[in-house]
């Protein structure tokens, strides 16, 4: 068992939900149930033998920073590109996260498929994205990591585009374009990396030994991190490339909206972590100062953008802005502290994110808009589901105890000592403005919950009776969720003493503390 | 060997006093989930739950006790000094490093035993230890399990006839159970992570329980202000601990901290920034001036809720905090031998400033609220001057006497038409309502400092804490605070008069048929009132208990077992200041003459008029300056405005309304024109290059449209391959620029 894990295992793993997407395609599209019932098993059966793989038995926690299952086989000779694949402690929690969310996803598609419908090519699109998530997090190949990136991008412009709201089309095109100039630039710096220090590979761990000894300039290392910012910082996304955020939320239907907040976005973070600190060391040191600043603004300009709005959506989509910005803030410090916080952060933001997208869904659902406003008294028509936007809210403005404040502190208290080399003033007053952020969080929030969950019902809406509690799905759908959100607030451990190791292995090259 | 004995002497409980915390945590889950379904609507659950922690509460305190008698056995009263020397320089450290309750041969004949830790691996982090999670068992937090569960106990009781059909019933029973498990959370952590964690874990138990109904706005608004104001002090909590964790070489462990603290590991520089930002916190969530006008709002919230959180328990969370990391603040805000520092400062200035807005309240649990402000000015003052004990005294005996008055106007609140208006619909009570009667003149008194109330003994310490008073000694020569607390001790008499006037003399002004309480609101009341007077004795001078006929040893008792004298995580010079005879009868004096001055007042104005409140055309509408004054006093010195108005209203108003047209109109804007401007040319190429020029001459050359469907059919075929390779060449252009230009 374990010779077949330690040499497929991997590739089954990503390759699953493409399988079932082949299998929905003999399937017609009016057998809607077969649709669904592929797909979930599909999406559970990854997820079985994702947990197989990442058992205490077969994968080792007591060396994270090891690739494990690594594969390692040819496949683009011409440029020296290879399917090389492996887990260690940096992805693992999101490699967990995607397995989670995405059956949960479809199982909340059982009896939410947006208009205009059509299961069958709903469901094989999240199996793609699936398929392009996992990738991206076990590749260990910049071709390869690029190809996966690429491929997750044009799943969620369909989606956007063809299930989304009134204004699809132009999200849809802002998303694919932003995505696609990011893209394109960290594709360049890739090629700019091989042919810089002549490795003739583009595995990860063989080019940070090349960068490092064949002593490539650090104006040019400066300029191949630049593109890699870009890219990834496109995607996270930081101020001020974020505005195709809030419309691609906005307009997406729920369950893409939550993959999104809850994955596709942890690919900008986990390519700062995995990819651009690790290889490009020293330029890291030298763009640390301007990732931080630009965090810090985003968690003040997301943070005020969140008090503006008037569409509940959208302000949870703002939200993501000034709490990426936190992950961000920890990835600037390049301290084992701030990293681990970061992913921390991106599995939190995940969760909780993720959940405020579902509840925002299904309270569209029923109430056919968003608009803050109309809303109001949601506990006294929905209890249930008003009190879990009460707890999800309170997770979300990284309240002790659940699992958004080990994304927020440790950052914070990081950036107080950044890795040498940084500026400590500057950092500290990153610090600063980052806690200062806190009060913002909460104030949006409280405010938003405030607004739709407490008063009284409005006029509009008090006797319609298409406004009903929670149904089945979305109990199933979320209290995984919820239980998880508790859980890692109540035992941080479970993640951080995963990924502390790999992390730093990662940051072995600044020497950070 | 001594140690060895001593450590396995240690009682179950203070070893896993976790298990005190844990009960209502189970009780808040099994109150939620079934506490619709089981009989009395949950409040079963949540009583039984928390007389167990009571009991368990109760049994700690006597191990504890029990704990330092055993350690004061074999002790040599020679070696002491000898001792304390060598273990304040030498083994500070191991002492922070060993998990174990230190019981060395050397800390043998401390004068207090160290605090037990019972911690377990939390979560690892390189290059740090591993943080742990644990409990901090030591006099001031067994002092303080009993106080919560104590009052937790009786608010339960109380609650279960006071919001008998309220529409959140269970609810209100299972939040009541997270509080008094978040509370008791905080009170024993070991770190200052777990700290924070318990902190903001009881803020928003108190959220809730303050915006209990949040169907109307104002209850809330209050909430929100509540929460909002408190994480505007958690900046100051997040920064300050960050300091404190580098600054303790990468931990966030109390006694370690501490220890460095007050061995002069850590710069005072940095402990004085530090306790500059704690104090934020303890500005907020004490309700200390500028911070506290959250607290006043709070009254918002159901009766019971104020009594135990915001006077009793959750509100001295700051002074806890503050004594908790004592050698933090001791150092760093240089206490011993000063006059005056932040602290002392900001105590002496809420005292007074919260006293003084007590008097123009007609609500009367506004008036209560901003006494408890006052009230914990004086414990923050206490602190400030150095004064440990006292302050921790004070919280002690305030606790009761508070929880008293506030469940004291629950029940005439209860009584009237569910009014708090002392004005419209209080008055002349004394005969219709005996018991709340009685017992409500009790707690005023224990809060106005009269002997031999709880209040007189504790509030008396406080004043001779600040060594101003000849022959007091103290820390110190704390002039300012001790002025501002013998104010404080008028005013406190003067306005618990006023509210013992309009509610139980005069005539009946309200419109309701009031009527006295069952057993369940008045039985509580009473358990309260008697604490409040006896608790105080607990730590009478030594000299008093001998005056009327006691042993000695019966005198500081409190201070004896709870203040950790001695330690190498406590202050090694705090000084004790001697009680003073004169200073009290002269604080006593002060305090009796205001409170008679102001019954005087309303006795003259009965005779007048019998339903009459207030003078009309009396000295503050013929004098100008007070007249400003007392409109300063009516607006709360417009600190509301200035944060709602201003602040608040002005940052999700016009500065996030600006910040968002911006995005729309700059960064989108940018973005917008970028793609319009693309799409433009795009236009352009197309239909004067690409159709113009070169389809053109493709047409004309005739070159085979079959090759370039295929090759467009390839690109098309989605092969993930080819798509990379394409990519990949492309690419390959942009790259030689860009080696090329680097």
């Amino acid at each position: 068992m374990s010779e077949l894990l330690d040499t497929w295992g991997i590739t089954v793993m990503v390759f699953l939900p493409l399988v079932g997407a082949l299998i929905m395609m003999l399937v017609p599209a009016a057998d809607e149930e077969m649709h669904k019932v592929i797909a979930l098993a599909t999406t559970l059966a990854t997820g079985v033998w994702g947990a197989i793989m990442l058992w205490p038995s077969n994968f080792d926690y007591d060396n994270t920073a090891q690739l494990q299952f690594v594969t390692d086989k040819r496949w683009i000779d011409i440029v020296n590109a290879r399917y090389t694949v492996g887990i260690d402690g940096i992805s693992l929690p999101l490699i967990a996260l995607t397995l989670l969310v995405v059956p949960l996803v479809i199982i909340y598609s059982w009896n939410h498929i947006p208009s205009p419908g059509n299961a069958k090519a709903f469901l094989m699109l999240t199996l793609v994205l699936h398929t392009g998530m996992l990738g991206s997090f076990v590749a260990q190949d910049l071709v390869l990591f690029f190809v996966f990136f690429e491929v997750v991008l044009l799943p969620m412009y369909f989606m956007i585009g063809v299930w989304g709201g009134e204004q699809r089309m132009y999200a849809a095109i802002k998303f694919f374009l932003f995505t696609l100039f990011g893209s394109a630039l960290m594709l360049v710096s890739f090629l700019a990396l091989y042919w810089a220090t002549g490795a003739e590979t583009f595995n990860m761990v063989g080019l940070a030994e090349r960068v490092d000894s064949e002593n490539v300039k650090l104006a040019t290392q400066v300029w191949i991190f630049g593109g890699m910012f870009l890219g990834f910082g496109i995607k996270v996304p930081m101020f001020p490339f974020h505005t195709w955020l809030p419309d691609a939320h906005t307009q997406a239907p729920t369950q893409g909206s939550v993959i999104l907040a809850a994955v596709l976005l942890k690919l900008g973070t986990y390519g700062f972590v995995r990819i651009a600190i690790p290889i490009l060391p020293k330029a890291a040191i030298e763009w640390a100062p301007v990732i931080g600043a630009l965090a810090v603004i985003g968690i003040i300009y997301g943070a005020l953008g969140c008090l503006a709005q008037t569409d509940m959506k959208r302000l949870i989509a703002f939200s993501s802005v000034a709490h990426m910005g936190y992950v961000m803030l920890g990835i600037a410090t390049l301290t084992t502290f701030g990293i681990n916080a970061a992913i921390f952060g991106m599995v939190a933001h995940g969760l909780i994110t993720g959940m405020l997208f579902f509840i925002a869904g299904s309270i569209k659902e029923r109430f056919h808009t968003l608009e803050i406003k109309r809303l109001g008294g949601l506990i006294l028509q929905m209890p249930k589901m008003g009190w879990i936007l009460g707890f999800t809210t309170m997770a979300s403005l990284g309240l002790p105890g659940l699992a958004g404040f080990w994304g927020e502190f440790p950052a914070i208290l990081a950036a107080y000592q950044p890795a040498a080399g940084l500026s400590t003033g500057l950092f500290r007053f990153y610090m600063v403005v980052a806690a200062i952020g806190t009060v913002l969080a909460a104030a949006y929030l409280l405010w938003l919950l405030q607004r739709t969950a407490f008063g009284t019902p409005s006029e509009e809406f008090a006797d319609d009776p298409e406004i009903h509690d929670m149904v089945i799905t979305e109990w199933i759908a979320w209290v995984p969720m919820l239980i998880l959100i508790v859980l890692f607030g109540f035992m941080p451990g479970l993640i951080f003493d995963v990924t502390d190791g790999a992390v730093q292995a990662g940051l072995s090259a600044i020497g950070a503390g | 060997m001594f140690s060895a004995e001593v450590a396995t002497d240690i009682s179950w409980i203070l070893e896993n006093a976790w298990i005190i915390p844990a009960i209502p945590a189970a009780s808040f889950l099994l109150i939620l989930f079934f506490g619709k379904k089981t009989p009395g609507g949950g409040h079963w659950i949540g009583i039984t739950s928390v007389l167990a922690i009571f009991a368990l509460s109760l049994w700690s305190a006597v191990a504890w006790i029990g704990y330092v008698d055993d350690s004061h056995g074999a002790e040599a009263e020679a070696e002491h000094a000898a001792v304390v020397e060598e273990f304040a320089v030498g083994d500070t450290l191991t002492l922070a490093a060993a998990e174990e309750p230190v019981e060395g041969e050397e800390h043998a004949v401390e004068a207090t035993p160290g605090p037990i830790l019972s911690e377990r691996d939390w979560f690892s982090i390189a290059p740090f230890d591993t943080f742990k999670i644990g409990t901090l068992v030591d006099g001031q937090s067994v002092m303080l399990l009993f106080v919560v569960t104590f009052i937790s106990s009786l608010v339960h009781i109380f609650s279960v006839d006071y919001v008998a059909g309220d529409r959140r019933y269970t609810h209100y029973f299972a939040f009541l159970s997270l509080f008094t498990s978040a509370m008791l959370f905080m009170v024993l952590s070991s770190n200052t992570l777990q700290l924070i964690v318990g902190w903001e874990l009881v803020g928003v138990c108190s959220f809730a329980l303050i915006g209990h109904w949040w169907e109307e706005k104002p209850n809330s608004d209050a909430a929100l202000k509540a929460f909002l104001t408190n994480r505007v002090g958690d900046i100051g909590l997040l920064v300050g601990m960050t300091i404190l964790f580098f600054a303790a070489g990468g931990t966030f462990d109390i006694t370690t901290i501490n220890t460095m603290a007050g061995a002069g590991e850590i710069g005072q520089g940095t402990l004085l920034v530090a306790s500059l930002c704690l104090l934020g916190a303890v500005m907020s969530k004490s309700g200390q001036f500028i911070l506290h006008t959250w607290l006043p709002d709070a009254m918002a919230g159901p009766t019971p809720v104020s009594a135990l959180i915001h006077a009793a328990t959750m509100v001295v969370a700051g002074i806890y905090l503050v004594g908790r990391l004592y050698s933090v603040f001791w150092v760093g805000l240089a206490i011993p031998g000063s006059n005056i520092n932040a602290l002392a400062l900001i105590g002496g200035v809420t005292c007074v400033f919260g006293g003084m807005l007590a008097f123009v309240q007609n609500d009367i649990k506004k008036v209560l609220a901003y006494s408890t402000v006052s009230q914990l000015g004086y414990m923050a003052l206490a602190l400030g001057v150095g004064a440990w004990t006292a302050g921790m005294f004070h919280l002690f005996t305030h606790a009761f006497f508070k929880a008293c008055l506030f469940l004291g106007a629950g029940s005439l609140s209860h009584a009237c038409h569910h009014s708090f208006d002392m004005k419209a619909e209080m008055g002349g009570l004394r005969k219709i309502m005996p018991k709340t009667f009685i017992t409500f003149v009790i707690g005023s008194l224990a809060l106005a400092g009269i002997p031999p109330m709880a209040g007189f003994w504790s509030k008396d310490e406080i004043l001779a804490g600040a060594g101003v008073w000849p022959g007091t000694g103290g820390n110190g020569t704390y002039y300012i605070p001790f002025i501002f607390g013998m104010i404080t001790a008028a005013l406190t008499a003067a306005y618990m008069s006023r509210v013992i006037w309009l509610v139980f003399f005069g005539q009946y002004r309200g419109h309701s048929q009031p009527h006295e309480n069952g057993p369940l609101i008045t039985v509580p009341l009473m358990i309260l009132a008697f604490m409040a007077t006896v608790v105080g004795f607990l730590n009478m001078p030594p000299a008093f208990a001998t005056a009327i006929g006691l042993p000695e040893s019966w005198g500081e008792r409190f201070g004896h077992y709870v203040e950790p004298a001695g330690i190498a995580s406590f202050p090694g010079d705090l000084g004790h200041a001697n009680p003073s005879l004169s200073l009290a009868i002269v604080a006593s004096l002060l305090a009796a003459g205001a409170g008679g001055v102001v019954w005087l007042y309303y006795q003259a104005l009965y005779r007048k008029d019998s339903m009459a409140t207030e003078v009309t055309g009396g000295l503050k509408d013929k004098h100008k300056v007070l007249a400003a004054g007392h409109t300063m006093l009516v607006n709360k010195y417009y600190l509301d405005d200035l944060y709602t108005e201003t602040i608040a209203m002005g940052t999700k108003g016009p500065i996030a309304k600006a910040a968002y047209w911006f995005n729309q109109n700059v960064l989108d804007g940018v973005i917008d024109t970028v793609g319009k401007g693309t799409v433009g040319l795009g236009r352009f190429v197309y239909r004067y290059i690409d159709q113009g020029a070169i389809d053109g001459s493709v047409r004309g050359m005739g070159v085979g449209a079959d090759d370039s469907g295929q090759m467009l059919r390839k690109v098309q075929s989605g092969k993930i391959r080819q798509y990379a390779m394409l990519m990949f060449g492309g690419a390959v252009v942009l790259v030689a620029v860009f080696i090329v230009a680097v």
